[in-house]
């Protein structure tokens, strides 16, 4: 490597995703650059967790995720747009039934 | 995620620009795969890249004191402070790099001068009251600026100043406490800190940017709602709240024009040296070239580890699949 390119080697960029107390889901809450897995946990804890924010994390290299399209009026989820009778208020209950 | 391929085929540029447009007048969020014109990526990236880069140069002027706070209570807290403002700089990079740029380029054009930090990190700290007045105004300041841009139009960019605004509010009490302790001290020290607050205040001023009939960039910002305030009523914001502080820590502002008036519900003020503020922008500020050699020289003299942390994981994955 030439100096130059040294100066300029970048680490691959990892996803970081955090879960903030016991019975929560992991959160998205950012990305980081490290050489590997274990320096990005490491610094996952240093960037993203100093305050307690987090009991559990996990990274994931940027590269390995599949994202559906961005665009809200995808097909992909055009097909859950007509189906009203998944929803509970599409049944119409009399007042007088209780608990329902 | 770094895909910004956002290229829909089929769909015209006008159909694309509407959509964003209607987003933008919903208050929702734009989000980094989305389609957005050019110029508001060029303005995000902009924004956010100068953002990042103030907190990272911003860990210099403090950082010069951790050796030297005369506690162990206080150099815990300093260095607290100054490892949050990495943390800050590293939120907004990994916000700035959704918009398509990595890390690597934004570091080079930091120390190629290619990309700007506010200019207030280009003044010295001189003496430790330094250290309170910096957590009081100046990072003050940077709360009246983030606090309205956590509902900036990018999600990246709002949910990073969240996150900042957050820590910020402890950055501002401990350098409060700092100056309301040496304000109990010796006339000695009490000279430090009004001297400190004097040296300070214009620079705080200056933070929020030109007037808002010489910021050009502004309408459009406040258009595409990734500025929430002008500068000139953040600035008056940020006046009305420091007065009632610095009445009771027993300190003055050197401003002879500053004084309340009943009539506005607000303080009238004198402006800033906008020469300087110019002059310090353009590169000339009083510690611009040391900032900047201290980065570049961080980054090169760090190049080894990066390369040896590289190796090191291309070796172990080697060993795995061995
Ligand atoms: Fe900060
Ligand atoms: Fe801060």
């Amino acid at each position: 490597m030439s100096a130059d390119e040294r100066v300029r080697a970048e680490w691959p960029l990892y996803e970081v995703f955090v879960r903030g107390k016991r019975g929560l889901n992991h959160v998205h809450v950012g990305s980081l650059h490290a050489a590997d897995d274990e320096m990005a946990l490491r610094h996952a804890r240093d960037v993203y967790t100093r305050r307690n924010e987090g009991v559990s994390i996990w990274v994931v290299k940027s590269t390995d995720i599949a994202a559906s399209s961005p665009d809200e009026k995808d097909p992909l989820f055009a097909p859950s747009g007509d189906k009203v009778y998944r929803h509970p208020t599409f049944y119409e209950i009399p007042d007088n039934v209780p608990h329902m | 995620m770094t895909d910004t391929t956002t290229a829909q085929s089929g769909t015209d540029e006008g159909d694309l620009l509407a959509g964003f447009e209607a987003t933008i007048a919903r208050n929702d969020r734009i989000e980094p795969r989305d389609w957005m014109p050019e110029g508001y990526r060029k303005t995000l990236v902009r924004q956010v890249a100068q953002h990042a880069h103030s907190e990272i140069i911003g860990m210099q002027p403090e950082g010069n004191w951790i050796g030297r706070a005369p506690s162990l209570r206080r150099k815990a807290i300093l260095l607290a402070k100054v490892q949050d403002e990495a943390g800050h700089g590293l939120y907004l990079y990994s916000a700035c790099e959704t918009l398509g740029v990595s890390r690597g380029q934004l570091t080079e054009m930091l120390i190629e001068g290619r990309q700007k930090y506010s200019s207030i990190f280009n003044y010295p700290t001189l003496s430790y009251a330094d250290v309170g007045t910096i957590g009081w105004l100046v990072d003050g300041a940077a709360i009246c600026n983030q606090v309205p841009l956590c509902r900036t139009s990018f999600g990246p960019y709002g949910r990073a100043m969240i996150r900042i605004c957050k820590e910020e509010s402890f950055h501002q009490r401990q350098g409060y406490e700092l100056l309301m302790t040496m304000m109990r001290g010796t006339d000695e020290q009490r000279a430090m800190v009004q001297e400190s607050v004097n040296r300070f205040w214009w620079p705080a001023l200056m933070m929020f940017g030109p007037p808002d009939d010489e910021s050009p960039n502004s309408a459009q910002s406040m258009a595409w709602g990734i500025k929430r305030n002008t500068n000139d009523d953040l600035r008056q914001r940020f006046v009305d709240m420091s007065v009632p502080q610095a009445e009771a820590l027993g300190v003055t502002f050197p401003d002879p024009d500053l004084r309340w008036n009943e009539e506005r519900q607000a303080h009238d003020f004198g402006q800033p040296d906008w020469d300087e503020f110019m002059q310090v922008v353009k590169g000339n500020g009083p510690c611009n070239t040391q900032r900047i050699a201290h980065r570049r020289a961080a980054h090169e003299d760090g190049a080894w580890v990066r390369e040896a942390a590289t190796a090191y994981a291309a070796s172990s994955a080697a060993e795995v699949s061995a």
